[in-house]
């Protein structure tokens, strides 16, 4: 997986978690809580989104690494490149 | 002491028949039921009465997605409620208005959606949604509610069983008098259609209603009845002090003018007409009202073999030598609404003030001699010499008996 498609990825989460969100124009190095309406219990589905969809797991330590689309990038395609 | 007079400004509803007064009253003249077969988790096809009004109407996806049934059909509710009342709310104190929904359970059906989506995980509970507690706590209608119409008062849920419509208007009626709150919003809701456990529970008592045409499923007070047909909805009002309302000139629909609540402490779920007898006098008797001041009584009954006939019983004990009360029941139209039953069975008769009609009892093919109380209106509405008084009763598993007395308006 490339990091471009792991920021799909995020985004195809994102656009089932916060329906009314405009997403063609999310900037990946711009935290997406400043530009999206997205609160703790947001990220809490997106951990689990990853965990049930794709068998990925964040730790409540690294939620961290989810602030932006880069980071997520950064942070998960080795995960999801280490399943296969 | 001289206790505040009590009155209904607004009325939101959505019932399986209509999306709001006015059209839920014109299906009720019309004789138009609106029951719908659907597919139910682990049991099959079940009949049930089914809302479509727009929750988007009033509500984000993401609210909805986040939020429960029972919360969005109480927040359309409330939302039409306060509209109708012409209340200016964006500028009133939100701290001064209480939300007091009635609910018959709570929690059932988001606890089954999470067991069943664990089931796709081996049953991890890893797996278990965060949303599980917010979504199931007692007071989730209300809090959503609040959350939505940004009312910072006291809101939370009244817990009654099937009687817990009318309970919602109770404990407004008492809130606004204590002088708690300035406007109340209340009434009741339920999403009970969305729990399997709600239908096979009734199946497993034989009170589950089947029929081959779905509109013909409810049919109290009918020899051939066969039980309950579970259905959602919801009716919120809003409820104001006289002075209150007259101060701004709103519209009255109507004066709680008597209620009483008591309990039959003899069964679990086998209703007690001595009770339900009791509880309609001394309804009658806060309202300082003789039987024969009632026009309506609207029933509780619910097709069940039994419980039709215990009520009936009552009611012809109350209403004896009562030439000019009609008996109806609503049921037949929207089914079950179990804890929006109350409020929204008041709803639908409510605009007998102005229309003069009694809307019927519907699907009565063949009267239970049992039920043959006087002045029954079966299958077509008829017009009443005059409507100035009506008794809802709503009754509840666990022996909880309610029954509110609404006069028409007079200054």
């Amino acid at each position: 997986m490339s990091k471009d498609e792991c920021k799909q990825v995020v985004l195809d989460i994102i656009a089932e978690i916060a329906p009314d969100e405009e997403l063609s124009d999310v900037k990946p190095d711009v935290a997406l809580r400043e530009q999206l309406d997205l609160d703790s219990m947001d990220f809490l589905d997106i951990v689990m989104e990853l965990r049930k969809k794709h068998d990925i797991e964040v730790p409540e330590s690294e939620y961290g690494q989810l602030v932006s689309l880069d980071r997520c990038a950064e942070y998960l395609t080795p995960k999801f490149n280490a399943l296969v | 002491m001289e206790l505040s007079r009590i009155v209904i400004t607004g009325v939101g509803l959505t019932s399986p028949n209509g999306n709001s007064l006015s059209e839920f009253r014109q299906n009720l003249l019309d004789g138009v039921a609106g029951i719908s077969r659907i597919e139910m988790r682990y049991m099959g096809e079940v009949l049930a009465g089914v809302c479509d009004f727009d929750p988007l109407r009033y509500q984000k996806k993401k609210e909805v997605r986040v939020g429960t049934r029972a919360g969005s059909i109480s927040i359309y509710c409330a939302q039409e409620a306060v509209k109708d009342s012409g209340l200016d709310f964006e500028n009133m104190s939100k701290d001064r208005v209480g939300i007091y929904v009635g609910i018959t359970e709570h929690g059932n059906v988001e606890t089954e959606n999470e067991i069943y989506n664990i089931s796709k995980f081996d049953y991890d509970t890893k797996y278990w949604t965060h949303h599980h507690n917010p979504r199931t706590v007692a007071n989730n209608p209300a809090g959503e509610t609040s959350l939505n119409l940004k009312i910072t008062g006291p809101s939370y849920t009244i817990g009654a069983a099937c009687a817990a419509g009318n309970m919602g208007l109770v404990h407004a009626l008492q809130m606004l008098r204590l002088g708690e709150v300035d406007v109340a919003i209340a009434g009741g809701v339920s999403e009970s259609i969305r729990s399997f456990g709600i239908f096979a529970g009734f199946k497993s008592q034989g009170a589950l209603a089947e029929h081959e045409d779905p509109n013909k499923a409810s049919r109290p007070f009918d020899l051939d009845r066969n039980g309950i047909v579970v259905s959602e909805g919801g009716a919120l009002y809003t409820l104001e002090r006289l002075e209150d309302a007259q101060a701004r000139g709103a519209k009255i629909y109507g004066e709680i003018a008597g209620y009483h609540v008591n309990s039959d402490a003899t069964d679990y779920v086998l209703p007690n007409p001595e009770r339900q007898a009791q509880c309609m006098r001394a309804a009658l008797k806060k309202a300082k009202m003789a039987a024969s001041d009632i026009h309506i009584v609207n029933t509780h009954a619910t097709a069940t073999p039994m419980g039709d006939v215990q009520e009936c019983r009552a009611i012809r004990e109350v209403f004896a030598d009562c030439p000019d009360t009609y008996v109806n029941n609503t049921k037949g139209f929207i089914g079950h609404s179990m804890g929006a039953a109350g409020a929204l069975e008041l709803a639908g008769n409510l605009p007998s003030f102005d229309d003069g009609m009694v809307h019927p009892s519907i699907n009565v093919d063949k009267l239970d001699p049992d039920c043959a109380i006087p002045n029954l209106v079966l299958n077509n509405p008829i017009k009443a010499k005059r409507v100035d008084a009506i008794l809802n009763n709503s009754f509840g598993m666990l022996g909880i008996n309610s029954a509110l007395i609404i006069r028409r308006f007079s200054d």
